[in-house]
């Protein structure tokens, strides 16, 4: 353990920690903005920079040493801070009020903290390059005049979904995120996890229908065997949203495009709620009973009349290991292996 | 082994005597980048042309650059027994004059003359090695640069090339780092790392594969030097490197060229051919066992990829970012994860003299801080630009006043910027300064690679400073919030004070910004990018202050601050502005005084270069006061 003084408090640190670790433990508060807990540092935006033994360093990737001592409020951090900020803002979108994380953003948070004023930003020149949004892929959009160029979506995409699918485009002032081409979000690789979305720190990227939920209910996602946690944002008896349990521990969080978009079936008119029996030509609502009666007599009497071998199963994907044990169970022990899998098909 | 290199030395003189008849006159013509672009190719063939017609034989051959770009085409000939007399400016009319009159015939030609090298010259023209230009320099770097051939190693060899290389071969490799500490040779990429030092942290880790970079990115907006030696001398780079290779345990190097170079990647070619053809380079280097291979690798041009990290990310194939510290060294993980040694041309191109000559040999050399010479290329408001190496410690002065010939028509001096956009300017009262690694930094400019450029009174510090962060600004990575939105607010904040919307509070601004974008850039580009501007700041305030406060640009250069005014006085209604104004701005018939209408005024210049210097009626005005009148039409009550 390193031991390690912030602003005079003292805290105990595994070695190897940075010093943004250690004074998160030692509850200071240290504003970041390219920093992101699930991924590898990028060093960027350089609003964490802090005093560590007299230099100045970026406390997100600055590895702690023993008997360290930190300044976090220096005249020199808060003045190095507060312009890279405000630089940060002379290129960015004026309008708050009209964005999807207004209130939740990270850059208001930030901005706050280092002490933006107008008096000072009235210095400075803005330039906010007129770039349309991207809102060719249907669930998400991506706004540049709200991109502050972090990479958190380059790194998600990169080391979560393992897609790659954006990186950093052109040079210096005119520098990007872009898919390979310059071309629209939905000509390239991605798959719509969303996972890059949820990571933004600002409006850049955002839904494509805003959707703020009353109340939450936790369930898992019931598209495929892998059982995700999510937790369905509810409005009325509306689900409006879905997002990712980071407590579950099968999927920590992450999602993939169906669980997180794709709950649109829940309160869609057209989803059944009911088994339907063919009845004189027309599908008719029934009970479970008496549907599972129903196969049940339809299925012995293929096997009486022609053999259990021509009786087959199939299998879903959205069941369980459990589940698809049972199944091919089920049907062994009807007598035949004729079982398959939805995946195979 | 030595023997081994005794005999290919030995065979390089007997193939060059052969190749070589030294009873017919010797032809040189400057053909480096900068002959070349000045028309030396058509020079060579009109001389090859004019010799076969008039049936006479003499050698041609194409060099690199001497350092006078500010007299090229340049031809020299050295006739049996006679020193050598150079021509400049030369044409394929001059060279075929000279080819008559002084080649075949005894007429050297005093009128096309620039001089000659060496004793014993005609007394009509200028002993150029003593003169102005040559005396206060000392050729080390250069010192093969438009003498040799550069694509004939024999004749790199017969000037002591590749000995450095024999003799390292038989050291130790604690004792080549030794000589190189004891040298003091510092490195000449810019910030003057100590080579012995680098050499030593590259030696020490254990590794499987360690490189040899060398850095000819050059990015710098006017510098030529690594691009001269490259052109002019390319086995000496090679020779640095293959001692390196050996010195650090590595079998693997790089060029790390930029592809805007073209002749010098394809005179490394073709050195790199005849070394591995002389078993100089390649497997088993001169029967010692040692292997070391060289590649070329070519840069896609960005100035950030002369940063050694970013430029190890781009041989990778990666974007050429530079990478955030904390970061392991290059020395001891750099390409693919290996101990890499990186150095500029010029740090290799040198290492042979030292380790062949001596440690104190080159300790001789320059101060006591920085020994050794440093390269410049001189060019701005001068009369004779070019490709210069000084020893370290001369005085600025010297450079401008004596090699450089002083200013150009005349003017005043205003400010000499070296470092090239990571460096400064310093006014007249610094001139005194001895350059050197130290003292530069000291003032506010820093050595950088090596580009010093001269201002006058004609040029406006502020538009010095906005092109210089024009430059920053394009050639920023983009990665970190300070530089990459940082050097495009001062330039905004620049661009706005050129032209005539400075506000109050902009100078302290653009030094919080410049403080801010020092300490919290990620590389050296960032770091050092406000230097043009801090020290223009420092040195020149007043005229950031007049441009701001009184919309004067005291150099009549920013355009928007200046206005085009017929003296009426003064006009004798020549008609010469009328007729050559490309907007038709100008009335005035015979007779009758001329008068510039503002609205159509594109502020050109023209005009004003046109009056005849006797009448002198165009002029240039600048201040709230002009520009408010021009603006009114009625520039005349002022
Ligand atoms: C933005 C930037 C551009 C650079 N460009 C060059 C270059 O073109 N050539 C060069 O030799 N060094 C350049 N350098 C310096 C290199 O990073 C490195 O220090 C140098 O190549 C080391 O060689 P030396 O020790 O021989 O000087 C640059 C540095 C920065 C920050
Ligand atoms: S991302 Fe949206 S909320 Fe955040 S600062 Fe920008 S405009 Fe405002
Ligand atoms: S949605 Fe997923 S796949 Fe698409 S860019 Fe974002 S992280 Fe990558
Ligand atoms: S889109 Fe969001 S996450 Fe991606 S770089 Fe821009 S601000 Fe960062
Ligand atoms: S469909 Fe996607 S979100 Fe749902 S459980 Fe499977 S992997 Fe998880
Ligand atoms: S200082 Fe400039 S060039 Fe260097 S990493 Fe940052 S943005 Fe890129
Ligand atoms: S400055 Fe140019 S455009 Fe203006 S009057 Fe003179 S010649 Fe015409
Ligand atoms: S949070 Fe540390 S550099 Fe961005």
């Amino acid at each position: 353990m390193y031991k390690v003084t912030i602003n005079g408090l003292d805290v105990e640190v595994e070695q190897g920690a940075t010093v943004f670790e250690a004074a998160e433990k030692a509850g200071i508060y240290i504003p970041t903005l390219c920093y992101h807990p699930d991924l590898p540092t990028f060093g960027g935006c350089r609003v964490c920079m802090v005093e560590a033994d007299g230099k100045i360093v970026t406390a997100c990737r600055a590895p702690v040493t023993d008997g360290m001592v930190v300044k976090t409020d220096t005249e020199e951090v808060r003045k190095v801070r507060l312009t890279n900020v405000e630089l940060i803002l002379a290129s960015h979108h004026k309008d708050c009020q009209s964005c999807s994380r207004n209130n939740t953003c990270k850059l208001q948070e930030v901005s706050a903290f280092v002490g933006i004023n107008q008096d000072r930003m009235r210095q400075i020149r803005r330039s906010v390059e007129p770039v349309k949004p991207d809102d060719s892929n249907p669930f998400f959009h991506r706004d540049f005049t709200r991109c502050i160029l972090c990479g958190i979506c380059i790194r998600t995409c990169q080391e979560i979904n393992g897609v790659a699918a954006i990186d950093f485009a052109f040079r210096g002032f005119h520098t990007k995120v872009s898919v390979l081409g310059d071309k629209p979000l939905k000509d390239s690789q991605c798959e719509s996890c969303g996972e890059c979305l949820v990571r933004c720190p600002t409006g850049a990227l955002y839904l494509a229908e805003p959707a703020v939920a009353e109340r939450e209910v936790e369930s898992v996602c019931t598209y495929c065997g892998v059982g995700c946690g999510i937790k369905l944002g509810v409005r009325g008896d509306r689900v409006i949203k879905v997002e990712g349990n980071r407590d579950n521990q099968v999927n920590r969080g992450d999602l993939c495009v169906k669980g997180r978009f794709g709950f649109g079936f829940i309160n869609h008119p057209d989803r059944l709620t009911k088994p339907l029996i063919k009845k004189d030509g027309i599908f008719v609502k029934t009970s479970w009973d008496e549907a599972l009666d129903f196969i049940v007599d339809k299925m012995s009497d293929i096997k009486a009349r022609h053999g259990a071998d021509s009786l087959g199963g199939i299998s879903s994907a959205r069941c369980t290991n459990e589940e698809n044990y049972l199944f091919q169970k089920l049907f062994r022990a009807m007598g035949t292996n004729n079982v398959d899998h939805c995946a195979r098909l | 082994m030595i023997q081994k290199f005794d005999t290919i030395e030995k065979e390089a003189l007997e193939a060059l005597e052969k190749e070589q008849n030294n009873d017919i006159p010797q032809i040189y013509v400057g053909c480096a980048t900068c002959g070349n672009a000045t028309g030396a190719q058509s020079v060579v063939q009109t001389i090859k042309n004019k010799l076969k017609k008039e049936d006479f034989k003499a050698e041609i051959k194409e060099v690199g650059c001497i350092g006078m770009c500010f007299a090229e085409v340049l031809v020299d000939v050295i006739k049996p027994g006679q020193p050598r007399v150079s021509y400049h400016g030369v044409t394929p009319e001059i060279a075929e004059e000279i080819v008559e009159s002084y080649v075949i015939n005894d007429d050297h030609r005093p009128d096309l003359a620039l001089g000659y090298f060496g004793e014993g010259g005609p007394e009509d023209v200028e002993r150029i090695d003593a003169g102005d230009v040559f005396k206060n320099q000392q050729r080390v770097i250069l010192k093969n640069c438009g003498v040799i051939d550069p694509e004939n190693i024999n004749e790199y060899i017969a000037r002591g090339g590749y000995r450095g290389l024999a003799e390292a071969l038989e050291m130790k490799q604690e004792d080549i780092i030794g000589v190189l500490k004891d040298s003091g040779l510092r490195g000449r990429g810019g910030a003057g790392f100590p080579a012995g030092r680098k050499w030593e942290s590259c030696l020490k880790p254990q590794a499987d594969q360690k490189y040899v970079i060398c850095n000819a990115d050059e990015g710098d907006p006017g510098a030529f030097m690594d691009r001269s030696v490259l052109e002019g001398d390319p086995h000496s780079v090679i020779e640095g490197m293959i001692i390196a290779g050996y010195t650090i345990g590595s079998s693997k190097g790089y060029f790390y060229v930029r592809a805007e170079y073209p002749l010098a990647i394809k005179r490394l070619r073709r050195a790199i051919a005849q070394a591995k053809e002389k078993n100089l380079l390649g497997e088993n280097i001169l029967g010692t066992g040692f292997n070391f291979e060289l590649e070329i690798f070519q840069g896609a041009g960005a100035f950030v990829c002369g940063e050694s990290t970013a430029l190890v990310m781009s041989i990778e194939g990666n974007r050429g970012w530079p990478k955030p510290l904390p970061r392991p060294r290059t020395t001891e993980e750099g390409l693919w994860g290996k101990p890499t040694l990186l150095n500029n041309v010029k740090t290799f191109s040198v290492v042979p003299q030292i380790l062949s000559k001596g440690a104190e040999w080159f300790r001789g050399i320059g101060t006591e801080g920085s020994p050794g010479t440093a390269v410049f290329a001189l060019t701005g408001k001068i009369n004779r630009s070019g490709l210069i190496e000084v020893p370290m410690g001369i005085e600025l002065d010297k450079i401008i006043h004596e090699i450089g010939g002083g200013i150009l028509d005349d003017r005043k001096f205003k400010a000499v910027q070296t470092g090239g956009p990571s460096g400064g300017c310093l006014p007249e009262d610094k001139l005194h300064l001895s350059v050197d690694f130290d003292t530069l930094l000291e003032a506010g400019s820093m050595m950088g690679s090596g580009g010093m450029v001269v201002i006058d009174e004609t040029t406006c510090m502020v538009d010095v400073a906005r092109y210089f962060l024009d430059f920053t600004f394009e050639e920023s990575c983009g990665q970190c919030v300070p530089c990459r939105q940082g050097t495009q607010q001062m330039l905004e904040v620049l661009n706005d004070i050129c032209e005539g919307r400075g506000r109050e509070g902009d100078i302290e601004h653009l030094l919080e910004l410049g403080d801010a974008i020092i300490k919290g850039s990620i590389c050296g580009l960032g770091q050092t990018a406000p230097n043009p501007v801090l020290s223009t700041i420092q040195y020149f305030q007043d005229e950031y202050e007049a441009h701001i406060k009184d919309h004067t640009c005291p150099a009549l250069v920013c355009k928007n601050l200046i206005v085009y005014h017929i003296d009426e006085e003064k006009c004798t209604a020549c008609g010469r502005c009328r007729k050559a104004c490309p907007v038709e701005a100008i009335s005035g018939e015979k007779k009758v005084p001329h008068k510039i209408d503002q609205e159509l005024c594109t502020k050109c210049g023209i005009c004003f270069q046109e009056c005849p210097e006797r009448f002198s009626a165009v002029e240039r005005l600048t201040g709230k006061e002009n520009l408010a009148a021009a603006a009114r039409g009625r520039l005349t009550d002022v």
